[in-house]
């Protein structure tokens, strides 16, 4: 395996987009049989697909750069917690389902944003992958926005819920938006889009549904420092991971 | 507000079925054991009609549109949809199964069957 220092910036940038698909794909996927209808087990799964697509294409072009004999499963099995370039937002646990609506509403908001200004890269694949994959981000923010709406508008009960849910999430809002060195010197070459430029867009976003809901911002919470560009995770990471990979761990190359 | 004597059944054949809430939204909130039935139809690519693929559960009609979406058409069954409440649908009895429908049976002059074609009539 490469030493980090060896990877070229593309790298590392494939696979931070991939591995936020990939680990909130698996998180998603923790809920089919736990939804609150069949229908919405269905709808999650549907979500967590697609975000496993764009994970494949994204670790498959970032092993190929790499190009160390590396594919798609090597990195999304094989690679150990510190080598996963995710935000920590897509690692925190689901809670209830307010708290994986909130995340899904930051996340898929933040990931539309992107993908619509990644389809003009320079970089080809990720110009197609940004392409192909904006379509279904739409529609994974057009569900949690209805979710939002209807739990934040609902009852009591329902709205203290989505409240202490965005509670839960918000501190991990940050990171999403924090461009470092690698990011910047891709978006220089036209080639990654610089993620601090995101932030007004996410906020005007939000900030809409949070209004119809009757819900509120949580500004002033305490942001924890962040670090999953950095390969450095939240104890919830390991855990993941480790039902992720045990299966190919155990049976290395197992197909169905 | 009271619940109307509302029945039906989901899936295929819109049997009422004694129990099932549908199509009815209430004003006392949603659980997850009353959001009403919805009839899913899918128009497909090829053909002109939209036809009923079946049933799902939804809190309200925004939301019954996506399930169906999801539920209904992820492997490019269709390009439009509808979904309708399961309460507005007007089903028959089976109670009134043999007036409705077996007076039906032995009228064969019904079906044109008895024209000869011309040969140069074509898709017919």
């Amino acid at each position: 395996m490469a030493p980090m220092a060896e990877r070229s910036p593309l790298v590392t940038y494939a696979l931070r987009l991939g591995d936020d698909a990939l680990v909130l794909s698996h998180r998603l996927g923790e809920w089919v049989t736990n939804a609150p209808q069949l229908e919405e087990d269905v709808a999650l799964g549907n979500i967590a697909l697609d975000l496993l697509g764009q994970a494949r294409t994204l670790l498959a072009y970032a092993g190929e750069v790499e190009a160390v004999g590396r594919g798609e499963d090597d990195l999304a099995y094989l690679r150990d917690e510190r080598d996963f370039r995710n935000v920590h937002l897509v690692e925190l646990g689901n809670g209830d389902f307010a708290v994986s609506m909130a995340r899904q509403l930051a996340f898929s908001t933040y990931q539309l944003a992107l993908y619509e200004r990644l389809q003009s890269s320079t970089d080809e694949t990720l110009a197609a992958v940004a392409a192909k994959a904006v379509k279904e981000v739409d529609y994974h923010r057009d569900h949690a926005t209805q979710w939002v709406l209807r739990l934040g508008d609902g009852t009591d009960e329902s709205h203290r819920r989505m409240q202490a849910g965005l509670a839960r999430v918000w501190p991990f809002v940050d990171e999403l938006f924090g461009s470092d060195d690698i990011e910047q010197s891709l978006v220089a070459e036209g080639v990654a889009v610089d993620s601090s430029t995101l932030r007004p867009g996410w906020d005007d976003y939000v900030d809409g549904v949070l209004a119809e809901a009757t819900l509120e911002r949580h500004e002033g919470l305490r942001t924890p420092p962040g670090g999953g560009r950095r390969g450095i995770h939240t104890e919830a990471m390991g855990y993941l991971l480790a039902e992720m990979q045990s299966l190919h761990r155990a049976h290395p190359g197992a197909t169905w | 507000m009271s619940t109307p004597d509302l029945t039906a059944a989901g899936g295929h054949g819109a049997v009422p079925v004694e129990g099932v809430p549908a199509g009815h939204r209430s004003e006392t909130p949603a659980s997850r054991t009353d959001w009403p039935l919805w009839e899913v139809f899918v128009r497909s690519r090829r053909g002109l009609n939209h036809q009923h693929v079946g049933s799902l559960h939804a809190p309200d009609a925004a939301m019954a549109l996506r399930n169906a979406r999801d539920v209904y058409t992820r492997r490019s069954e269709g390009v439009s949809l509808w979904v309708v409440p399961a309460a507005a649908i007007v089903a028959s009895s089976p109670d009134e199964k043999d007036s409705f429908f077996d007076p039906a049976a032995d009228k064969a002059y019904r079906h044109p069957t008895f024209y000869e074609i011309p040969p140069e009539v074509q898709h017919l």
